[in-house]
């Protein structure tokens, strides 16, 4: 039980101070990494995700491809994505990539969310959802750049991939890692599977003919702790629309955190205004007033 | 179509008259019907709630402690859209209803240009073209029509969400609904302030419907004119002349008023 530890928070959502215990403990950034070149299509880590999390399978629905289902629920937070991209010569190369949350360094999701601590990243930069903190506005939905979070309509609570934070909290792998037949994923530190995917990307330029082989894990959103090995790093597109520079919308950035305040207390201002408009000017009242003391025109003078 | 709507507000005044009813005393003009003033307190109250349930997502870490009151955040979240739908119904009805008197006329343009010397408190008396409705209560009006229209779209997007209507379109109402409500939220003091104590007499036109003579000729001269087919200049001066006498033949009254 030595590995066992407490997952300490370093932000939350919308929490007004700073956040308890920070700074106190050091930890290693954790990463999952997902070498699409050695996938096969088989579908074990979404079975071990939805076996670890207690989750029921629904119906799906059937698009022509060997994907589970179109994208991932929120009950399904682990989706193989199947893309067939055509070569230049004709051919058709087949890509395997697993969807899910990417567990950015900078999460769009919790700049976006407004609920106090529904919203957390660990200080091994794991981006959790507290659901008893969810109100259920689905910002996070539009804050996501790689469209996660899902609804769960009849709890009103978003859900999406945890990284296996209770597992990982216990020092497991996560679920999805541990049923990988091919030694696709790999966990582990942030450093490690660094250097070990940008070794296999390397591997692939010099031995596979694969020029443009390269590692996923974009500056925009301050990397992320799921990097991905791809065949082409130049085009993340074709693996089911991973988008090449993902970026939080500025309405939950500059809007949010610099344009919400600033103009929230101009409006207050207005009160402000009315207050000091009574006290120097003074009221207007239905003429005629009664004469004033010395006939004065009341302006004092 | 405009009869049409005419013809609607006719029947829910005519409707309203018989629920409740406006008292006129002597000395006093009608203002505001039962259905105005019912339609008005209707906007009121959704308007705060949705103000006040709002505030919590608005800036969590500023205003928190305005969502207990709906009974903690997910329920402020499901309750904020019901809330302003009802606002934006009730205004809608408002809307039809003040259609004709909101509708910009010379005399506004001509208010506008009075607006520093009224303020300021230099003019008394508000320039006698004047109508039902001043220029500022019709810029106010037309930018709740405004921002009503803003708040229901950018709201039904904000409701339905990403899932239904993408990302980008959700950031921008995102940013669209907060403006609205920015702007709102500022005219709201200006609203409260100049129909209480910045208007002394305003307030019970939308309680018991009625406003007294002397406030009609000095805010509203045109509308005092074409209600009582006085000159609202000379009955000013009437009653000037009238409280003048008073004083000087009772100057001890004056000396109590004075204090």
């Amino acid at each position: 039980m030595s590995d066992r530890k407490t997952l300490q928070i370093q932000r939350m959502s919308a929490h007004p101070g700073p956040i308890p215990g920070t700074g106190v403990q050091r930890d290693v950034q954790v990463c999952k990494l997902v070498d699409t070149t050695t996938c096969i299509g088989c579908k074990a880590c979404e079975v071990a995700c939805v076996e670890w999390n207690d989750m029921p399978f629904g119906a799906t629905t059937f698009d022509n491809t060997y994907q589970t289902m179109p994208e991932t629920r929120w009950n399904f937070w682990n989706l193989i994505k199947f893309n067939e991209h055509p070569r230049e010569d004709g051919t058709v190369q087949w890509l395997m990539r697993k969807d899910q949350c990417m567990h950015c360094a900078d999460p769009g999701c919790l700049a976006a969310c407004p609920a106090d601590g529904a919203i957390v990243q660990y200080t091994n930069g794991i981006v959790d959802f507290n659901q008893e903190n969810c109100i259920g506005c689905e910002y996070c939905v539009s804050g996501c750049p790689f469209n996660i979070p899902k609804l769960n309509p009849g709890t009103k609570k978003v859900y999406k991939c945890t990284l296996c934070s209770d597992r990982v909290g216990e020092g497991l792998e996560p679920a999805c890692i541990k049923a990988c037949p091919t030694g696709c994923l790999k966990f582990g530190t942030k450093d490690d599977m660094k250097f070990i995917a940008e070794e296999r990307a390397k591997q692939l330029r010099d031995n596979f003919g694969m020029e443009k082989a390269g590692v996923y894990d974009p500056e925009s959103i301050g990397g992320t702790h799921v990097i991905y090995v791809l065949h082409d790093a130049t085009d993340p597109e074709r693996y089911g629309g991973l988008p090449k520079n993902p970026t939080i919308p500025w309405s939950y950035t500059v809007w949010k955190w610099l344009f919400k305040p600033v103009l929230g207390a101009f409006a207050l201002f207005g009160g402000l205004g009315v207050l000091l408009h009574y006290v120097t000017v003074g009221p207007r009242r239905p003429q005629p007033e009664p004469p004033n003391k010395e006939g004065t025109n009341g302006n004092g003078d | 179509m405009a009869t049409a709507i005419e013809r609607f507000d006719e029947r829910a005044r005519r409707r309203f008259e018989s629920l409740g009813r406006t008292v006129v005393y002597v000395g006093e003009l009608r203002r505001h019907p039962v259905y105005t003033r019912f339609l008005h307190w209707m906007v009121a109250l959704f308007f705060f709630l949705a103000l006040f349930s709002g505030f919590g997502i608005y800036l969590p870490w500023l205003f928190r402690w305005f969502t207990p009151i709906f009974g903690g955040g997910p329920l402020a979240r499901a309750l904020h859209p019901w809330f302003g739908i009802f606002c934006v119904f009730f205004f809608g009805l408002q809307m039809l209803n003040w259609l004709k008197p909101m509708m910009w006329t010379p005399a506004d343009t001509n208010w506008m240009r009075n607006l520093r010397g009224i303020v300021s408190g230099k003019e008394k008396l508000e320039p006698p073209d004047t109508g039902f409705f001043n220029a500022g209560q019709k810029l106010q009006f037309w930018e709740i029509v405004i921002g009503c229209v803003v708040f229901l779209i950018t709201g039904i997007i904000l409701w339905a969400g990403a899932r239904t209507f993408g990302s980008t379109l959700v950031a921008i109402s995102y940013v669209l609904h907060d403006v609205s409500a920015i702007v709102m939220l500022g005219g709201i003091f200006v609203h409260i302030y100049l129909s209480t104590i910045g208007e002394p007499g305003t307030f019970q036109a939308m309680t018991r419907g009625a406003v007294s003579e002397p406030w009609a000729w000095t805010f509203h001269p045109a509308w005092y004119r074409e209600v009582t087919g006085r000159d609202p200049r000379e009955s000013y001066e009437k009653a000037r002349e009238e409280t003048e006498r008073a004083v000087t033949q009772n100057p001890s009254e004056s000396k109590l008023r004075s204090k």
